[in-house]
């Protein structure tokens, strides 16, 4: 095909690319995003499938059968994971203003600069290879359609297709990433045009699918009946003659399970780039319904081509593009091109970007930040600079590419390299999943597992390639390493029979969780680390607040914090962000000398943005006041290293004091205290409850007071609810006092043989009646008699009473209905009270018999009663020795359960004196 | 220009006895006035009803006072409303909560009528 055409549409395309981009920035601006909408979100996350998938795939299935299944069930079964492991992560790096997985696991684990660094260093190191073989996918995809020079001519490098593609893509991925520096790392126009590039690359590739089956072939049944007529192609279909073992297959579906988390382009896009956390939900299945469509027509064009191209030797990665030039249809093979284009530069420039995001976030500007150099950028305007850094990040990330494509990938298939770089970022999901769910996930711990991780990992898959390049000695491979046989990188410790992946993710992910785990239990938190993980574990109970784990920011100045600011993030940006930071608020920046601690908060968490959050909390605590550091030019304060880390240990070394007395002071006063918390709650709650109804009837006396002409009928109405207001207060100091003598253990309680038959009738007496008024069908379901129960009578009664009362109040509006029912169950009685009212909501129903916990209203959002009945009936039946139980969904009304035991030993003296030997 | 028709009072409280008098009390000092239940029903009714002042209680199911405060003053054309704690919550950090999530005043229950009026005149005045 002639070489124009090829470039015109290429380039065409990326140009289009560029111009959605720009179009859907400019909406956003507008306020009307394209790109907050969850098919978007979801089509996004298919950057995931690569030129690896695109072409690769095909050539997979060709040697492999269905094995290349393997890496799309990974992410299929995590996808609905993600409910609880994505919307976690989405959520923390929202409020904590992270800006990639090497700043949240940075973070996490005390804002380790040192941890932030090597995330960065080992997912550069893993991801370049795979951004080579999107390199090594377009250029191969060029000289085929061109049908030029082998790939990779012998002659001066700048005769080589892949050299230019990598300098386009270069000036491509700044032009997406670096336009401005945003401190939430934003980047709308980029979605949007991977969103499109995800809806190019399927179109292609669906189309390929359907010329060759339809096209070449009279449809599936065809094409499947000839293949299965030759014995080789036959087998490729089949589970049992798949080429991977049962153990190949689960680690390969564990290792994408965890890369779909963990490569920073899926983080980048599925928790940076997300504008709204529910669109999490309809990701779930859309994103495993994309992978279905885009592996629906694997299996024909591999034995297409192999029947097609039978006996050629042709590679099965070549076949995508080489079956529509087979058949001269040259227009679907260009469509193909810019198919596998879009596959690539997708994955290209979003790894690129989240890797720059990386690199400078949190290697670069730590390393500038503690360089012994003095004042390394002067006093000027960093935010200019931090852009100039990533790009010359970007453009050295991508040279590299470019170097490990042209020196060792080139022969290489495709699959395997994505699989190494896999197993490589799978690394993180110890210290990430732990740092998630595991308080005690300790930043020596994600060291560990991480330095040994990647050790291993090196050691099995990238460094055997590079034998295999010829690099290293060959017999590395048979005799071990240095001649020691447990070292060899294909069967450690002599265990040998599995594949190189499967082997190197298995001891990898070994050793990692292992060391994790084990080194966690054995050291603790330093005060910053301790923090940050009860933050991260337990983000939904401070998300609303704006917690963070400087527990309390000392003083600094406005202009100290406005200086910070400008440097990291521009003048204008920076005032804008000051100013919004004001609005609504009484005072005004221009009237205050010291910042408040919420600016001081927000202005880190904006540096955050913009230089991770690490490098943020240091720059931020080198303006604070109260630290031995003396304000200053900032940078300056910052380079002297060696008093941060004076200050720092000093620090370490007062809290291990302060925690070693408070722990002593905590074991001896622990009572006390407790008995003391639970006094002034229970007073403060009460004092509350009782300040309502004073409120009201106060004020409406008042006004009568106060207008002696108020008419008949307002006075009748301001009387009745002041009447109603001062019984609710009796009502309430009376369970006040009923519960502080049982509580107190003062209370009285006459134990005598009951039939508890006769009992739950009379305590139902009273209730026909309200049930007729208001409606409610009454089901009482009573045995002719039951063994006699010892308990006290009136609690009793009480306890149904109660529990009647909340049933009524609960009830359906206009069909109501209530089941009460007795039954003996072996040793015990059983009593339930149903209701098919509102139900209580999941979340609320451990608290329900705490005291002052009010049931919610749906029907008008307000809680009624006192708060306390439930908890006197838990008192009661707790000192007959039985439970009370409540089980509900809401909107399906509550079952209240009373188990009652029915066992000698429960017969109690006449009137046992106190709740407290009941107890025991 | 001063704007001669009776100024607008929201009323956010769950307490039915308490929203009835202040409800009576504004509509005796000429103010139109319009009540709400929980924070929810506030922010559904502000929009429409426009009022110049709003009388917030603290606590209620769900959506508690300083959350509705805050998502008054998130809105760009409701930076003039003025927004009257009016609570039984009355400790110190309460009260730098209330004025935090962008309160003018905080004012504790019990409250004297006349004090209430007072203040809500007061603070009506600069319309």
């Amino acid at each position: 095909m002639n070489i124009w055409i090829i470039l015109v549409a290429g380039l065409g395309y990326l140009g289009l690319l560029f111009g959605i981009a720009y179009w859907s920035e400019r909406r956003g601006q507008m306020g009307k995003s394209v790109v907050n909408n969850p098919y978007v979100y979801a089509l996004s996350l298919a950057v995931y499938c690569t030129a690896w998938t695109f072409y690769g795939s095909v050539g997979r299935a060709c040697t492999a059968g269905v094995s290349f299944l393997a890496i799309y069930l990974g992410p299929t079964l995590m996808a609905p994971l993600w409910y609880i492991i994505l919307r976690k992560l989405i959520v923390i790096a929202r409020s904590q203003h992270i800006s990639s997985i090497a700043d949240f696991i940075s973070s996490r684990y005390g804002k380790s600069t040192f941890l932030g660094g090597l995330v960065s260093l080992i997912a550069i190191v893993a991801i370049i290879p795979y951004i080579s073989l999107q390199l090594k996918a377009i250029s191969f995809s060029l000289d085929i359609l061109r049908a030029g020079p082998v790939l990779l001519a012998s002659g001066a490098p700048w005769t080589d297709t892949a050299l230019y593609v990598t300098i386009i893509l270069a000036i491509f991925t700044i032009l997406f990433g670096t336009r401005h520096l945003n401190p939430a790392e934003r980047h709308e126009g980029l979605v949007a045009a991977v969103a499109f590039e995800s809806i190019v690359k399927l179109i292609a590739f669906l189309s390929v699918g359907i010329f060759v089956t339809w096209g070449i072939y009279q449809g599936p049944g065809d094409l499947f009946g000839q293949a299965a007529a030759i014995p080789e192609l036959a087998k490729l279909f089949t589970m049992e003659e798949a080429a991977l073992s049962p153990w190949s297959w689960c680690w390969l579906i564990l290792v994408s399970m965890l890369a779909i988390l963990t490569l920073p382009r899926q983080f980048h896009v599925a928790v940076i780039e997300n504008t709204d956390v529910r669109h999490l939900t309809k990701a779930i299945w859309l994103f495993p319904l994309y992978m279905l469509l885009i592996n629906l027509f694997v299996l024909p064009i591999a034995i297409g081509g192999d029947m097609v191209f039978s006996g050629q030797g042709f590679d099965g990665d070549t076949f995508v593009l080489k079956l529509p030039l087979a058949y001269g249809r040259e227009w679907l093979a260009l469509l193909v091109f810019i198919g596998g284009l879009s596959a690539s530069t997708s994955m290209v420039i979003v790894s690129t970007i989240a890797l720059s995001i990386m690199a400078s976030n949190n290697l670069v500007v730590p390393l500038l930040l503690w360089s012994p150099v003095r004042n390394p950028l002067g006093g000027q305007d960093i935010s200019r600079y931090l852009l100039l850094i990533r790009r010359v990040i970007i453009g050295m990330i991508l040279m590299l590419a470019y170097w490990y494509f042209a020196t060792i990938g080139a022969g290489t298939p495709l699959v395997s390299i994505g699989l190494i770089s896999f197993t490589g970022v799978s690394q993180f999901a110890p210290a990430m999943l732990g740092g998630l769910f595991w308080r005690e996930g300790t930043r020596t711990g994600a060291l560990a597992g991480l330095l040994a991780g990647c050790i291993v990992w090196a050691f099995m898959l990238p460094f055997p390639s590079l034998i295999e390049a010829g690099r290293f000695p060959a017999e590395i491979l048979t005799t071990g390493l240095g001649g020691i046989s447990w070292l060899n990188p294909h069967a450690f410790l002599g265990v040998k029979g599995m594949d190189p992946i499967s082997h190197a993710a298995f001891w990898s992910l070994l050793i990692n969780t292992g060391l994790y785990v084990s080194v966690s239990l054995m050291t603790r938190h330093d005060a910053i680390g301790h923090a940050q993980a009860q933050l991260f574990v337990n983000i939904y109970r401070y998300v609303s607040g704006t917690r963070d784990a400087r527990s309390s920011y000392g003083k600094a100045s406005m202009q100290d914090i406005r200086i910070l600011l400008h440097r990291f993030l521009g003048r204008d940006r920076a005032d804008e962000l000051v100013t919004m930071f004001f609005r609504g608020k009484p005072v005004q920046p221009e009237t205050l000398t010291e910042a408040p601690p919420e600016l001081i908060a927000y202005a880190e968490k904006l540096l955050g943005g913009a230089v991770g959050s690490a490098s943020a909390y240091l720059l931020v605590s080198s303006v604070v006041k109260d630290t031995p550091l003396s304000v200053g030019e900032v940078i300056d304060v910052l380079s002297e290293t060696q008093q941060i880390l004076s200050y720092s240990r000093a620090l370490e070394q007062q809290s291990a004091e302060l925690e070693q007395a408070s722990a002593k002071l905590h074991l001896a006063n622990e009572r006390l205290r407790e008995m003391d918390r639970t006094k002034d709650d229970f007073i403060a709650t009460v004092t509350h409850e009782l300040r309502t109804p004073i409120t009201s009837i106060r004020s409406l006396v008042s006004i009568m007071h106060d207008n002696p002409a108020l008419p008949e009928d307002k006075r009748q109405e301001f009387l009745g609810i002041a009447l109603r207001e001062s019984e609710r207060i009796s009502r309430l100091i009376n369970q006040v006092l009923d519960l502080e003598k049982m509580e107190s253990g003062h209370a009285r309680w006459n134990m005598t043989e009951l039939d508890m038959v006769a009992l739950i009738q009379t305590s139902l007496e009273g209730f026909q009646e309200i049930c007729t008024q208001r409606g409610i069908q009454l089901h009482v379901t009573l045995p002719a008699r039951v063994r006699p129960f010892t308990g006290d009578r009136d609690r009793l009664i009480q306890v149904m009473v109660n529990l009647m009362s909340n049933a009524i109040k609960f009830c359906h509006e206009t069909r109501g209905e209530i089941h009460v029912s007795l039954e003996e169950a072996g040793h015990q009685l059983l009593i339930r009270v149903q209701d098919n009212g509102v139900g209580i909501e999941p979340e609320f129903q451990p608290y329900i018999f705490d005291k002052f916990t009010q049931f919610n209203d749906y029907r008008t959002g307000r809680a009624t009663g006192s708060g306390l009945g439930l908890s006197i009936t838990w008192r009661i039946v707790r000192v007959h020795k039985g439970d009370i139980r409540v089980s509900s969904e809401p909107g399906q009304g509550a079952v209240f359960e009373v188990r009652l035991p029915l066992s000698a030993g429960a017969v109690q003296p006449m009137a046992t004196p106190s709740y407290n030997r009941v107890k025991t | 220009m001063p704007d001669t028709s009776p100024s607008r009072v929201l009323i956010v409280d769950d307490e039915p006895g308490i929203v009835t008098a202040i409800e009576f009390l504004m509509q005796q000092h000429g103010f139109v006035t319009e009540t709400a239940y929980h924070g929810a029903d506030a922010l559904t009714k502000i929009g429409p009803f426009d009022p110049q002042l709003v009388i917030l209680d603290v606590s209620m199911p769900r959506m508690d006072g300083f959350e509705v405060a805050l998502e008054i003053r998130k809105q760009p054309h409701f930076q003039d409303i003025s927004i009257v704690f009016l609570t039984a919550r009355g400790t110190e950090s309460d009260k730098l909560k209330g004025y935090g999530s962008g309160a003018d005043r905080y004012m504790t229950k019990p409250f004297d009528n006349h004090e209430l009026v007072r203040i809500v005149q007061d603070m009506l005045e600069r319309w």
